[in-house]
């Protein structure tokens, strides 16, 4: 219980930077948050990181543990080896800002760029009505908390600078997605989709999958039915759902 | 000296603040045709809504057609111990369908009731099932709907900036002073208004649900800049926050728990909650297992389980078992909800409790009951605004949201902050946009005081001795969590204040390392002074009302008094000093004091 944990913590900028080794006293049931935090308060009150809520919910924290893209606050220390020297490192695909706090701003410019959701006039009462079933495809991505891992470990953004301009990531393409299966929306993205989004570029090696903490399915459920509706302009599910409640797609 | 170099931005409002109040106010105001500028201290969509978890308190009748905006009115009104401004409430019960149905068109998917429309969730203190949600996560589904409206709407966004002052030309409001975090570098706001969105004050205390943001920035710029604060006794300890493990204490557990069926136990296995139902609610809460059981299908012929009494009574009652030494080892109680309810509705009803407990304490909370304890929540009190216009005593500055007092009184009940947002949040943006249209002549700013604030910040890296600021905050946290907590007396109150006066000096001459790129060390530093000031209003006001109530509870005056139930306190800036002073509660008209008549 006692035991102290030791933490090799990137700490530079632009200009370049290098692995810092901290040892702060350990307690049961601390995250690699936890330890950041008492780095801070007792060796390097200047260490940049980026936190809010401490529960996994506001997606600020986001860094390279050991190498893989993970929440500091959700990553628990009792999951490595006791003596294991754990690393810290910035996000790599976004430029860095300090230590870190990487410049993320790419993903507030996509952010934008996504045509927003557009719904017929609700009832006559000024209420919409729909089905728990039909939201519930669309709230799985609702479910995003925008911690930009995703973006980070796309190997699209991360490994080929230059395809980033025209290619929204991961993130975006649930975001598209949410929009798309909304019960009520009537504005046509598949032109967004091909031509701005760049889902194409995407080749469904489910890395966003695997580091999404939300445990969201981006590929399997958000990704691949884009795909397939570019590929023919026919999602079945949704083709279903609209006939039945007798809503169609209007053209942008 | 040098002058001091900054950039400026101008705007006809400027918002500080980014989550739901903030945004919804941006959001108001650009309609209006204004020039808004939104300044947030994190990214955008970070901020503190993202965490509220159980639902929108609204009349909607979706559920429970017998429920409309007086009832909502009059259990918002009981539950803050009939110490709201009367006004307030009224408008937030009578608003705040529209605003869900709002967010709804802009794109918020709530979970449904078997007719397609929004479905409503039971919370302590609600008659009727009433909180709009989405599983428990609203907050979050909240934000980003506000969130991806805005950026569609011609709103200036900037953001990881903090606001050190407000700026003014005579008496009134001209604008704001701050520093971009990521850069260190200075920024001045010129704005003909201020909307402060700012939440709450919960990093004064130690075990707390609120994130590092919450500071009390925009009440300590309001109090800095002559405007009163209100109420600022009235603490939220929410009664369930995680205990264990130690790094996890304090994390927020929803109310939704038991709202879906949950329920406290000692060590005994009692549920204890019926030993604790106080006089004020005994005509509408159940006094026997059977009845509150049965209340969650049949509101019509039962009373309300005391386990959804409001938060006040909960989090008093959780502290005395532990006292009574009936509380766990970690020094919680139990919140069961596996006995009571399948697994799959757990997981369905409640998908971030069950990830957080799995992940964060090895908790499985479909097989194993919940540890759980108070924690420092919400401020009840906060800057004294017009109800209608969210106007503050300062021409120019306006408040809405948690940083903002009044509506909830002395306690507030779950599921009426997220509506507070949106309806006063929507007010604040319009009243200020309004009082710029009208707004004649021109604001100057002057040079001279924006140079004086920007040398006071960068004075902590020139120091030589003094203190790392994370001590200082650490002791400042263990202050007022020991001495002005869940429970008060009148001498660790008195004892409070020395040490907050030891601790001003100590941050007098706070000491930061490094540089102003990205400086957690320095931010820290310049927060201090908000977290003593809104610590300081909440001591002195904590130690002169002499009376129990709501989320104010004093251990030598244990009992509601009625005279102190027709006086709020107000603090204002005297000089260096605070000056507190008793004021009459405003009176609810006729018509609507009829509305407590009815039926006890």
């Amino acid at each position: 219980m006692a035991t102290n944990f030791t933490m090799k913590v990137f700490r530079g900028d632009p200009a370049g930077g290098d692995f810092k080794e901290y040892t702060v006293e350990g307690g049961e049931g601390m995250v690699v948050l936890d330890v950041i935090h008492r780095i801070q308060a007792t060796h390097a009150p200047d260490l940049a990181c980026r936190w809010n809520c401490k529960a996994g919910k506001c997606g600020s924290c986001s860094a390279e543990i050991n190498g893989k893209p993970r929440l500091m606050c959700m990553t628990r220390m009792d999951i490595f080896e006791p003596d294991e020297v754990v690393t810290v490192a910035p996000m790599r695909t976004f430029p860095i800002v300090r230590d870190l706090v990487t410049d993320v701003s790419y993903n507030y410019e996509k952010a934008k760029q996504v045509p927003p959701l557009r719904l017929p006039p609700p009832d006559a009462d000024g209420k919409y009505r729909m089905m728990q079933e039909d939201v519930e495809r669309a709230q799985e991505f609702h479910k995003c908390i925008e911690c930009f891992l995703c973006q980070d470990v796309c190997h699209v953004g991360r490994d080929h600078e230059g395809l980033k301009k025209q290619f929204s990531g991961p993130r975006f393409f649930i975001k598209i997605a949410g929009l798309e299966m909304h019960p009520l929306d009537t504005r046509d993205r598949s032109e967004f989709v091909g031509a701005q989004a760049g889902v194409g570029l995407c080749n469904i090696t489910k890395c966003c999958t695997e580091v999404c903490p939300e445990h969201i399915h981006i590929t399997d459920n958000g990704i691949i039915p884009m795909k397939e509706r570019m590929a023919d302009n026919f999602d079945p599910v949704v083709w279903v759902v609209r006939k039945l409640r007798g809503y169609k797609k209007a053209s942008a | 000296m040098a002058t001091v170099e900054y950039e400026t931005h101008e705007h006809d409002v400027l918002v500080i603040g980014a989550g739901g109040a903030g945004l919804r106010a941006a959001i108001e105001a650009a309609a209006q045709g204004v020039s808004v500028g939104l300044v947030c201290k994190s990214l955008l969509g970070k901020a503190h809504t993202v965490m509220a978890e159980g639902g929108i308190a609204a009349a909607m009748g979706n559920v429970w057609p017998e429920d409309n905006w007086q009832v909502h009115f009059r259990d918002t009104m009981r539950g803050g111990k009939m110490l709201n401004n009367w006004r307030m409430a009224q408008l937030h019960a009578q608003e705040s369908p529209e605003r869900v149905l709002e967010l709804e068109r802009y794109g918020a998917l709530f979970d449904r009731t078997k007719d397609g429309l929004i479905s409503q969730r039971d919370f302590g203190g609600h008659r009727y099932a009433r909180l709009a949600h989405v599983g428990d996560r609203t907050g979050l589904e909240m934000i980003r709907t506000l969130q991806y409206h805005a950026i569609h709407q011609p709103i200036d966004v900037y953001m990881e900036c903090k606001i050190e002052r407000l700026i003014k030309d005579g008496e009134r409001v001209a604008g704001a002073f701050g520093y971009w975090r990521n850069t260190g570098k200075f920024v001045l706001f010129k704005a003909k208004a201020v909307v402060l969105a700012t939440g709450g004050i919960g990093k004064a205390w130690k075990y707390t649900s609120n994130s590092w943001e919450y500071s009390g920035d925009g009440h300590s710029l309001a109090f800095w800049a002559g405007a009163d604060l209100i109420d600022m006794e009235f603490v939220q300890f929410h009664p369930t926050g995680m205990v264990w493990p130690p790094s996890v204490r304090g994390i927020l557990v929803t109310e939704s728990v038991r709202g879906d069926g949950g329920t406290l136990k000692n060590t005994a296995g009692e549920r204890f909650m019926f030993n604790y139902i106080p006089e004020f609610f005994k005509g509408e809460t159940a006094d026997n297992q059977e009845e509150a059981d049965r209340w969650y299908q049949d509101k019509k012929n039962n009373r309300r389980t005391p386990d959804l009494l409001p938060r006040d009574e909960v989090a008093r009652a959780i502290n005395s078992e532990v006292k009574a030494g009936r509380g766990t080892v970690h020094g919680g109680v139990f919140l069961d909800i596996c006995t009571r309810r399948p697994a799959d509705y757990i997981r369905k009803r409640l998908p971030s409790m069950y990830h957080q407990f799995k992940e964060l304490a090895g908790v499985d909370i479909t097989k194993e009951a919940m540890e759980v304890g108070p924690t420092m929540h919400y401020v009840m009190g906060g800057v004294r605004v017009d109800a209608d216009s969210t106007a503050a005593a300062v021409p120019g500055l306006f408040a809405a949201g948690e940083v903002a007092g009044g509506l909830h009184g002395s306690n507030r009940l779950g599921g009426n902050s997220l509506g507070d947002l949106l309806v006063f949040g929507r007010r604040a943006g319009l009243h200020a946009a309004l009082y710029c249209k009208n707004l004649g002549g021109r604001l100057t700013v002057d040079a001279g005081q924006v140079e004086s604030i920007a040398r006071t910040m960068l004075e902590p890296f020139t120091r030589s001795g003094g203190e790392n600021p994370y001590t200082i905050q650490a002791d400042l946290q263990d202050t007022m969590h020991e001495l002005v907590g869940i429970i008060r007396v009148e001498h660790e109150l008195k004892e409070a204040l020395k040490k907050l006066e030891v601790l001003k000096q100590r941050a007098a001459r706070v000491r930061v390392e490094g540089g102003r790129i990205y400086n957690p060390g320095w931010h820290l530093a310049l927060d201090l002074a908000s977290l003593l000031t809104v610590s300081e209003c909440c001591a002195l006001a904590a130690l002169e009302r002499k009376e129990s109530r709501g989320g104010h509870t004093r251990e030598d005056h244990p009992y509601t008094d009625d005279t102190w139930g027709t006086v709020n306190l107000v603090s204002r800036q005297q000089g260096e000093r605070v000056d507190l002073r008793r004021e009459p509660l405003p009176q609810m008209p006729p018509e609507l004091k009829a509305l407590f008549q009815e039926r006890k």
